[in-house]
C-alpha cells in the first residue's frame, strides 16, 4: 500500500507539487530565521563581551554604581594579585584586567600648537602579556585597516573615522588630555600606530585602543583597572554558567560595609542583554508557532481542494471495502511523506542559505548611519549562524503542518455520508 | 435464509431527512435474489434504484427492514464488517468509471488485491487474467486519460471483477458509452456471469442493457411494482 501512495504521490503533480512547495519555502524561512535570528544575537553578545562587559566582569561595588562615569578613582587595586586568583579559582574563564577612561585628544603641529582636537574615549587592554588573547578577541587582524598593531605601552589604535576627523596620520604624537585615578590634569602622549574599524558607527567615531600599561601611565593607576574582564576559554557565552559563577563570587564578596568590595556581573546584566538572551529563547517558539499556524491552513485548504478533487477516489476505495479510517490514515501517511520531502529540500535549500550569509554576512551599516544610540552595541553586519538544531528544527513546522493541515481537510470524510460520497461522484 | 439466496431483503423502508421531516425513498421493498442471477433495477429517474443499490453494498444503512447479503444481516453490522464484505465479496462499476487518474491501467485493476492483501506475483496473475477478460492486455501500462470511454468501462469491469467477488453492483454501467461500446461491455459481463457465476446485479433505465437481463425488477416511487423473468434475454440470440 505504501507503494501505491507513493506512485500517486510522484505522479500526481497537482497533489504533492504545491504543498511541496509551500512546505520547502516555509522550512527554508525557518531554518534561515532561526540561523538569523542566534547569528545576530551571537553577535551582539560576542561584540558586547568583548567591548564593554566580558561574559562577567568585575568592578568595585562603587564603580559599578557609577560606571557610566567611568569612576576611575574607584578602581580595583592589586589587580595583578586578584587576576591570579581568579585564574586559579574559576578556571574555565581567562581574565583581563582594562581601563576605561575618557578624555581629550589633541594633534599638535610642529610648533607644538593644537591643530585639531576632539573627544576621545579610551580603553587600556592588556595587549602585550604574553599570554594576552585580547588581539583574537577583537578580531584586530582583520579590524586594523592601516599600520600595525600595538608594540609598546604609548602606542595606540584609532578609530577611523576618529583618525579622519581630527587629520591623524600614522605615526603622529596625540596627547590624551585627561584626569588620573586620583582626580589631578594629566597629559601623556600616544603614538598612533595605527586605524581599526569595528564596523560599529559610534564607536569608530571616538575610541582609541591602547595598552594598558600607557593608560595606568597616563592615569597614574599603577596595578589598578577599572575593571577585570573574564571570557570563557571556548569564547562561547554560556548564559547559565555565567549566572552560576557572577552569583557564587558575589556571596563570597558580599560585606556591604566595604564599598570597595569586587562585585561581578555577567552579560545578561548588562545593557538590557538579560531581555535579549531571553528574548532569543522566546521568539524560537512564536516564530516556530506562526509559521507552523501559517502552513497548516495554507495546507488544510490544499488538501481541501485536492480533496474535493479527489473525492471520486475517497469514493471508490470506500466502495471497495476500504474503511473511512483507512481512507483517512492512507491521506495522512501521504501527508507525512509529502512533509518529510518537502522539509528536506527545504532544509536543503535553507542551510546552505544560512550558511552563506554567516560566512559573507549582510552589511546593513548604511541603514544605521543615523543610528547614534551608543548603548546598545551592535555590529552593522549581521551573520547568522549554522547551528545543529537547523539540521532538523524544519521537520516540526514541515510534517506537523502537512499532518494538521490533512487532518483538518479530512474531517470531510468523516462528516460526510458514505453514500453522499457517491452521490458526489456521479456528477 | 436459504443458501442460494445472495440477496435478502424484507419489508425495507428507506427515509432521507429533508427539511424538517423525511423523504421516503423506498418503502414495502421485499427481493431475494439467487448467486448467479443477472438482474437489473428499472424504474424511472428518482423511483430509487441507485439507493437501493447503495443499501445491497453497505453503502448506505436501512431505516427499517432486514437486509442481508451474502449470509450478513447489513442492518446490524458494522462500518467495518460491512467494509470488509465489500473488500471480498463484492465489486462495484460506477456510470463515471472512477479509475484512479494517476495509476495505469494494471495498478487500477491491481487495488482490490493490494486491499485484500494478495502477494504481488499472484496479484500479476490475477490482474492480467482479469484484463484479459474485458480484452485490454494491450493497454495494461495505459493512464485512464489514454483509453477510450469503453477502455475505461471495461477497466473497471476488470477492476470489480479481479478479486473474484460473488457480486457486482453496477449502476448505470453503460450510461456514458455509445451503443456499440454498450453491448461489448454487458457481453462482457454476461460471460463473466457464465463463467465465474458472478451475480450481478444493475441499476438502469438504459434500453440496451435490459435487453440483455434475465430478471427485470421494476420500481416506480420507491416501489417494487412488478418483477419479471425473462426467457430469452438478448445474449441468447446473439451468440
Ligand atoms: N441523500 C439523500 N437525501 C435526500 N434525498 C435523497 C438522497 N439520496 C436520494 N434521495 C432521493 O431519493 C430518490 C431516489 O433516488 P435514487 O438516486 O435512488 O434514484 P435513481 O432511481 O437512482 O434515479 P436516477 O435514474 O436518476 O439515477 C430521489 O428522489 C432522490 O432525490
Ligand atoms: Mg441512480
Amino acid at each position: 500500500m505504501l507503494k501505491f501512495i507513493l506512485k500517486g504521490i510522484l505522479r500526481d503533480r497537482s497533489r504533492s507539487l504545491f504543498p511541496i512547495i509551500v512546505v520547502a519555502l516555509i522550512v527554508a524561512l525557518v531554518i534561515f530565521n532561526r540561523g538569523f535570528l542566534v547569528g545576530t544575537m551571537n553577535g551582539m553578545f560576542r561584540d558586547t563581551a568583548v567591548i564593554s562587559s566580558g561574559h562577567v566582569k568585575i568592578m568595585t561595588h562603587s564603580y559599578q554604581e557609577e560606571s557610566q562615569l567611568m569612576p576611575n578613582d574607584l578602581a580595583l587595586m592589586n589587580v595583578g594579585e586578584i587576576t591570579e586568583i581568579l585564574g586559579l579559582k574559576y578556571s574555565d574563564y581567562f581574565w583581563s584586567p582594562r581601563i576605561s577612561f575618557a578624555g581629550l585628544l589633541d594633534l599638535p603641529d610642529e610648533q607644538g600648537e593644537t591643530k585639531s582636537q576632539g573627544p576621545v574615549m579610551a580603553i587600556g587592554i592588556d595587549f602585550l602579556s604574553s599570554e594576552s588573547r585580547q588581539f583574537e578577541l577583537w578580531e584586530l587582524e582583520k579590524r586594523i585597516d592601516s599600520g600595525h598593531m600595538i608594540k609598546n605601552a604609548n602606542d595606540a589604535l584609532v578609530g577611523a573615522k576618529l583618525a579622519e576627523k581630527l587629520g591623524l596620520s600614522l605615526g603622529d604624537q596625540v596627547t590624551y588630555i585627561g584626569t588620573t585615578m586620583n582626580n589631578a590634569f594629566t597629559t601623556f602622549n600616544f603614538t598612533v600606530v595605527g586605524t581599526f574599524n569595528l564596523g560599529m558607527g559610534p564607536l569608530d567615531k571616538q575610541m582609541m585602543l591602547v595598552d594598558i600599561e600607557g593608560a595606568r601611565m597616563a592615569l597614574d593607576m599603577n596595578d589598578a583597572a577599572s575593571e577585570i574582564l573574564g571570557f570563557k576559554h571556548d569564547l562561547y557565552y554560556d548564559d547559565d554558567a555565567a549566572v552560576a559563577i557572577r552569583n557564587q563570587f558575589n556571596a563570597v564578596h558580599s560585606d556591604a560595609s566595604d564599598i570597595f568590595r569586587s562585585s561581578m556581573i555577567a552579560l545578561r546584566d548588562a545593557n538590557q542583554m538579560g531581555a535579549m538572551i531571553d528574548l532569543v529563547d522566546w521568539s524560537t517558539f512564536i516564530i516556530l508557532g506562526i509559521f507552523l499556524l501559517i502552513a497548516m491552513i495554507v495546507l488544510w485548504n490544499m488538501g481541501i481542494m485536492s480533496g474535493l478533487r479527489r473525492y471520486g477516489e475517497m469514493g471508490i476505495r470506500l466502495a471497495m471495502g476500504e474503511t473511512k479510517g483507512q481512507v483517512y490514515r492512507s491521506l495522512i501517511l501521504e501527508s507525512v511523506i509529502i512533509g518529510t520531502i518537502g522539509t528536506i529540500i527545504g532544509t536543503l535549500i535553507g542551510l546552505p542559505l544560512t550558511y552563506y550569509v554567516q560566512e559573507v554576512g549582510i552589511d546593513y551599516s548604511a541603514a544605521f548611519e543615523n543610528l547614534n544610540s551608543s548603548s546598545l552595541i551592535m555590529s552593522s553586519v549581521f551573520y547568522t549562524k549554522v547551528t545543529p538544531d537547523l539540521y532538523y528544527i524544519g521537520f516540526i513546522p514541515g510534517v506537523l503542518a502537512t499532518v494538521f493541515g490533512t487532518m483538518l481537510a479530512g474531517r470531510a470524510i468523516y462528516k460526510r455520508e458514505m453514500a453522499q460520497l457517491f452521490k458526489e461522484l456521479e456528477t | 435464509m436459504s443458501n442460494n439466496n445472495i440477496v435478502e431483503i424484507q419489508e425495507l423502508i428507506k427515509q432521507f431527512p429533508v427539511g424538517g421531516g423525511f423523504f421516503t425513498a423506498l418503502k414495502d421493498i421485499n427481493l431475494k435474489i439467487e448467486i448467479g442471477e443477472f438482474t437489473g433495477l428499472v424504474g424511472p429517474s428518482g423511483s430509487g434504484k441507485t439507493t437501493l443499490l447503495n443499501i445491497i453494498g453497505g453503502l448506505d444503512s436501512p431505516t427499517q427492514g432486514n437486509v442481508n447479503v451474502l449470509g450478513i444481516d447489513l442492518g446490524s453490522s458494522s462500518h467495518n464488517k460491512r467494509a470488509t464484505l465489500r473488500k471480498t465479496k463484492m465489486g462495484f462499476i460506477f456510470q463515471s468509471y472512477n479509475l484512479l487518474p494517476v495509476y495505469s491501467v494494471f495498478e487500477n485493476v491491481e487495488l482490490p488485491l493490494i486491499l485484500n492483501k494478495v502477494n504481488s506475483n499472484e496479484r500479476k496473475k490475477l490482474v492480467e487474467q482479469a484484463v484479459e477478460w474485458v480484452g485490454l492486455t494491450n493497454k495494461l501500462k495505459s493512464r485512464p486519460n489514454m483509453l477510450s470511454g469503453g477502455e475505461c468501462q471495461r477497466t473497471a469491469i476488470a477492476r470489480a471483477i479481479v478479486h473474484k467477488p460473488a457480486l457486482i453492483l453496477a449502476d448505470e454501467p453503460t450510461a456514458n458509452l455509445d451503443a456499440e461500446n454498450s453491448h461489448q461491455i454487458m457481453k462482457i459481463m454476461v460471460c463473466l456471469n457464465q463463467e465465474l457465476n458472478t451475480s450481478f446485479v444493475f441499476a438502469t433505465h438504459d434500453e440496451k442493457i435490459m435487453a440483455y437481463l434475465r430478471r427485470i425488477i421494476h420500481l416506480e416511487d420507491g416501489q417494487i411494482v412488478k418483477d419479471e423473468q425473462i426467457k430469452n434475454p438478448e445474449m441468447g440470440e446473439k451468440r
